[in-house]
């Protein structure tokens, strides 16, 4: 009986010694914070996802408060109504962006763009696109490899195993444009999510010459112009055999679409008519 | 330390050198060396006799590269090389075999090496020669130390230690005397330093034959070594480690530690450009592999700008269960992706691999048995890379040593699991080099 | 160019040696002693052997596939091997239920839990034959005299060596006319594993042949216990056995060639392993001589698979051009 009262008594002080210990450590370290990074971070999406160029929310959060403004600083996850309460919070303007969404610029599927020989590496777009030009004759677009996927922390992209191409789930997509830095190939691109979700864009960035793209694919951008000279809104460029649509000047007005010989170009989200072929909405 | 001891399977060393005809048609990369790719001087149309310049070097670390054949220049454009990436090339219609009047055809043996060192340096410089072990390095840039720098030993690269290989074996066999005096052509550029021909125990034919040459032609200090069997043997850092017992310290040259190193192939070339006057326009290279028939094993003197189409076809077409087809030894070579490439100076070989031979198997987890690290001749850890690759930490791959990763290929060879420790490592490793270089920029 | 070929980085050939053909030569390794076991103690060992191979194998599938639901995690070799050194751990007399709950704490607990081939951090056999000593002491001491298919007559039953010495000091030895008269290969009672170091040797000989493992972990180990039991001995020979029984006796051969030397829980350099072994020699005389169990082997084993990362951090190997 004694020895149990001993035991409660010494393990109550020592308990009572400690706590003081750790208070007055506590105290005597303390890190005096700004309140304004705790409640920017806690206005972020807290992802972590480094879309915003910094380690995380927090590390956005610290960079914010000390510069004293957004320049340059945006949340790609959160979008405008985020970035407008990280400004309130600061007590400063933020720029108001479009939402965005990444696109797969790339036709290549298994029907359109046949194999040539079978890659035996590591499954990783970066080796495999550091070791040779693929395993198609097109050598710019999409090897198939998944970096994009992996590199998604919101399970936004999935290889789909019919076409062997990434597939962008718009819902979950942020636009942390972490698939965009993750391709070596620069297949993928974040692009303005559009009214209503509608875009149009050249799903190819094959700069070879039209005859031997099309060799390497059915559905390549042959360059052929056809597109920029439709458009009535100057959005679509071509350059170096390859068009691109500028989404800040498209007006969705889909001329271009119809005009593409080699169905290049995806519209997407529009409502399906009935003489519109269905594979030019899928995605 | 270190290596693998890979099956031989040297099947084509009885095979002689055979001499190689040329298509209607030559394809001449114009990058066909380490360093900025050379600058074409001729304009489609023109006739180009063999042995003619085609193009200059395009920057300090660069060479010459000259016509293989006579012939009509049809094109200098973009080509895809054999990983399918564009290159410029110097596409050459064949006419005749017309051969610059300066080079000398005949086979006798020159003996006599010119005294002006700087003049075999231009004529080594202007015959476009390379290094042919593998890097295909410009020889007169390793030839001529830079200043503070002396070479204390030059050392003749016979090991040959990538499997199936056997090209500068029969080279040895068949041209001891030349590459000999080549040996000291280059010795003489070197201030007359020792030279060591390295060759490794398994090719005793080579051995007697390169001594036999030493001997006859009796030049001073030249001497013939023997080394181990073992791959990397034939790698520079290692080479030097075998012959010099001198290591070179991580992101040095050979030179840093007295030593030159040069392949047989580059001897022969040396000979043939400054005692010849014949340019780099040939080379040896095998054609074979596993559960190749005899008849289909060759090795080739081939114009270099041939293509590998024709090559392949001469030596008796694709075997049967071919699964893939490299360019080069097993361990360091490069897969074809596109056949219709063309030879370049340091092609030297066409490697057929079975299924069963070559077919990657799925990635098991490590079971910590070590053998990568006791494979890996830099005394790396490559399970520990591989791991902090996956991680992406620079940081502790530098401490790690990635950036002294030569991708010799023993680690990936050795593993049991099938752990593809190198591709892993190899783009972690462009990446620290990379960092490094800009932060030395920065200093 | 019509066919398709394969395109991959160098190298382009592999070696032959495979994850599955080394535990493939770790079970031939164990085949000699496992055949003299099934002789020396005939069915009961036979039992044991069948319960511990088919429930390891059946374990490390059936997690794999219906806990962690990806079958690839599960390598059925290597938990054959775990199979086999868990039975060669055990007394032939070991009832089959006590086999079975150690296969399921090697299998189960010691390797699939930690994700299973590779990330282990104990020696799942070790680790089970250690949980089934301090749960079922009483099945797991009972050594059978061997009574097999094959006629021996100097067996010792009841206790082994070690144990005769835990329990009564070198008198205790002395009465079984130690040292002398015993031909150390085929007359230790124990584990059934334990039976004969000659045969443990010959396996372990042809995995140095085969250079599965190499040989600094064994050596090691019976360097330190042959330099301990060597000075307390010739120090004290009264009190304390001599190296020959110590090397010879109880798990040590077994543990020091087949279970220290694991990859999984062992340092991958040579002076890593040397300090490993050592440490294990080092636990094992310790409790021989002091502690209260006759044998240390699993223990001394247990306790130095802690320190392998510790030792990994420690030890690394020269590297070139780098001093």
């Amino acid at each position: 009986m004694n020895s149990l009262i001993w035991t409660v008594i010494i393990l109550t002080v020592l308990g009572c010694i400690l706590a003081l210990v750790l208070s007055l450590v506590a105290r005597r370290f303390h890190v005096v914070e700004d309140p304004r990074i705790d409640a920017i971070e806690k206005a972020l999406p807290g992802a972590n996802c480094g879309g915003c160029g910094f380690a995380g929310c927090r590390a956005f959060s610290d960079a914010a408060v000390k510069a004293g403004n957004l320049d340059g600083r945006y949340c790609p996850v959160g979008g405008t109504p985020v970035m407008r309460e990280v400004a309130a919070i600061l007590g400063v303007q933020t720029e108001e962006k479009a939402p965005q969404v990444a696109v797969v610029r790339c036709n290549g599927s298994f029907a359109n763009r046949p194999r040539v020989n079978d890659y035996d590496g590591l499954k990783s777009c970066k080796v495999k696109a550091a070791l040779y030009a693929g395993d198609t004759h097109c050598p710019f677009g999409c090897v198939g490899c998944g970096d994009c996927v992996a590199a998604c922390a919101f399970g936004a992209l999935s290889l789909n195993a019919e076409t062997g191409l990434p597939v962008v789930d718009e819902q979950k997509c942020t636009a942390c444009g972490k698939c965009v830095q993750a391709c070596p190939k620069h297949v993928m691109e974040l692009r303005n999510k559009g009214p209503r979700g509608l875009r149009v864009f050249v799903s190819c960035i094959n700069k070879d010459k039209g005859a031997v793209a099309r060799k390497a694919c059915a559905a390549a951008c042959i360059g052929c112009g056809k597109c920029a000279k439709v458009c009535a809104h100057e959005a679509i460029t071509v350059q170096d055999n390859v068009a691109y649509i500028d989404f800040t000047k498209c007006r969705l007005c889909k001329k271009c679409v119809a005009e593409c010989p080699t169905g290049a170009i995806h519209a997407v989200n529009f409502p399906v008519l009935p003489k519109k072929e269905e594979e030019k909405k899928d995605e | 330390m270190g290596g693998v001891h890979p099956d031989d399977s040297k099947f084509a060393r009885e095979s002689r050198i055979e001499v190689l005809g040329v298509p209607q048609k030559v394809f001449v990369s114009m990058s066909q060396h380490l360093g900025a790719p050379a600058k074409p001087v001729v304009a489609v149309g023109d006739f180009v006799k063999t042995g003619q310049l085609l193009a200059e070097p395009g920057g300090f670390i660069s060479a010459c590269i000259h016509s293989p054949v006579s012939g009509t220049v049809k094109s200098v454009a973009p080509r895809k090389d054999l990983a399918g990436n564009m290159a410029m090339h110097v596409e050459i219609e064949v006419l005749g075999d017309l051969w610059e009047d300066s080079i000398d055809l005949s086979t006798k043996l020159i003996k006599d090496i010119p005294e002006d060192r700087e003049a075999i340096l231009q004529k080594i410089k202007d015959g476009g020669v390379v290094g042919l072990g593998g890097a295909t390095f410009p020889t007169h840039v390793k030839l001529n130390p830079p200043p503070g720098k002396t070479a204390e030993c030059l050392i003749i690269n016979g090991a040959e230690c990538e499997p199936f290989l056997t090209s500068d074996y029969r080279m040895m066999l068949e041209h001891p005397q030349e590459i000999v005096v080549g040996a000291a052509i280059m010795q003489k550029v070197l201030h007359a330093c020792p030279c060591v021909i390295a060759i490794e125990e398994n090719k005793p034919e080579a051995i007697a034959a390169m001594q036999k040459a030493v001997a006859d032609l009796a030049y001073p200090d030249i001497r013939v070594a023997v080394l181990r069997k073992r791959y990397p043997q034939g790698g520079e850092k290692q080479l030097i480690d075998a012959v010099m017992h001198r290591q070179i310290p991580s992101g040095g040259l050979p030179v840093d530690v007295g030593a030159v190193v040069q392949n047989i192939m580059t001897a022969f070339a040396v000979y043939e450009a400054v005692q010849k006057n014949k340019p780099l326009i040939s080379n040896v290279l095998t054609v074979t592999g596993d559960g190749v028939p005899a008849n289909m094993q060759h090795n080739y003197l081939f114009r270099i700008g041939v293509p590998f189409s024709y090559i392949i076809e001469q030596a008796g077409g694709v075997p049967e269960n071919t699964a893939k087809i490299v360019s080069g030894g097993p361990m360091m070579g490069k897969a074809f992706a596109n056949l219709e490439a063309t030879t370049v100076k340091g092609s030297s070989a066409v490697l057929y691999l079975s299924a069963e031979r070559t077919r990657r198997k799925a990635e098991g987890p490590c079971i910590r048995c070590g053998r990568c690290a006791d494979a890996c001749p830099m005394g790396l850890e490559p399970f520990l890379l591989n791991r902090l690759a996956k991680a992406g930490d620079t940081q502790e791959l530098e401490n790690a040593a990635v950036q002294d990763c030569i991708e010799c290929g023993c680690c990936l060879y050795s593993c049991p699991a099938q752990i593809p420790l190198l591709d892993r490592i190899r783009p972690a490793k462009a990446q620290v080099l990379g960092i490094i270089k800009s932060r030395n920029v920065k200093k | 160019m019509t066919d398709r070929y394969l395109v991959s980085p160098s190298p382009h050939i592999h070696a032959k040696a495979s994850t599955d053909s080394l535990m493939r030569d770790v079970l031939i390794a164990l085949l000699p002693v496992t055949v003299a076991a099934i002789l020396f103690y005939g069915w009961s060992e036979l039992l044991v052997l069948g319960v511990s191979l088919l429930s390891c194998a059946l374990l490390e599938w059936a997690i794999a596939k219906w806990m962690m639901h990806d079958v690839r995690i599960a390598n059925v070799p290597s938990a054959l091997v775990t199979g086999l050194l868990l039975a060669l751990n055990l007394p032939a007399t070991a009832p089959w239920w006590v086999v079975f709950a150690g296969a399921v704490f090697a299998i189960g607990i010691t390797k699939m839990s930690f994700g299973g081939l590779g990330q282990n951090i104990f020696n799942p056999a070790i680790a089970a034959r250690v949980f089934l000593l301090v749960s079922f002491p009483k099945q797991m001491t009972v050594w059978a005299a061997p009574n097999g298919f094959l006629p021996v007559t100097d067996a010792i039953s009841g206790a082994t060596l070690l144990g005769k010495y835990n329990e009564g000091g070198m008198e205790a030895l002395r009465a079984l006319g130690y040292p002398g008269n015993h031909a150390l290969f085929f007359d230790m009672g124990g584990s059934v594993g334990e039976i004969s170091a000659g045969l443990l040797l010959l396996g372990f000989a042809y995995l140095l042949l085969r250079k599965v493992v190499k040989p600094w972990i064994p050596l090691s180990i019976f360097a330190t216990i042959a330099l301990i039991s060597g000075i307390f001995h010739g120090v004290a020979p009264d009190t304390y056995t001599g190296p020959v029984l110590n090397l010879l006796a109880g798990g040590v051969i077994l543990g020091a060639c087949f279970m220290a030397t694991d990859y999984v829980t062992s340092p991958m350099s040579a002076w890593g392993g040397v300090i490993y072994g050592a440490g294990i020699g080092f636990i094992v005389m310790m409790i021989r001589y002091f502690g209260s169990y006759p044998e240390g082997m699993s223990f001394a084993i247990l306790i130095m698979n802690c320190f392998v990362p510790l030792i990994d951090r420690a030890f690394h190997q020269k590297k070139y051009g780098r001093g």
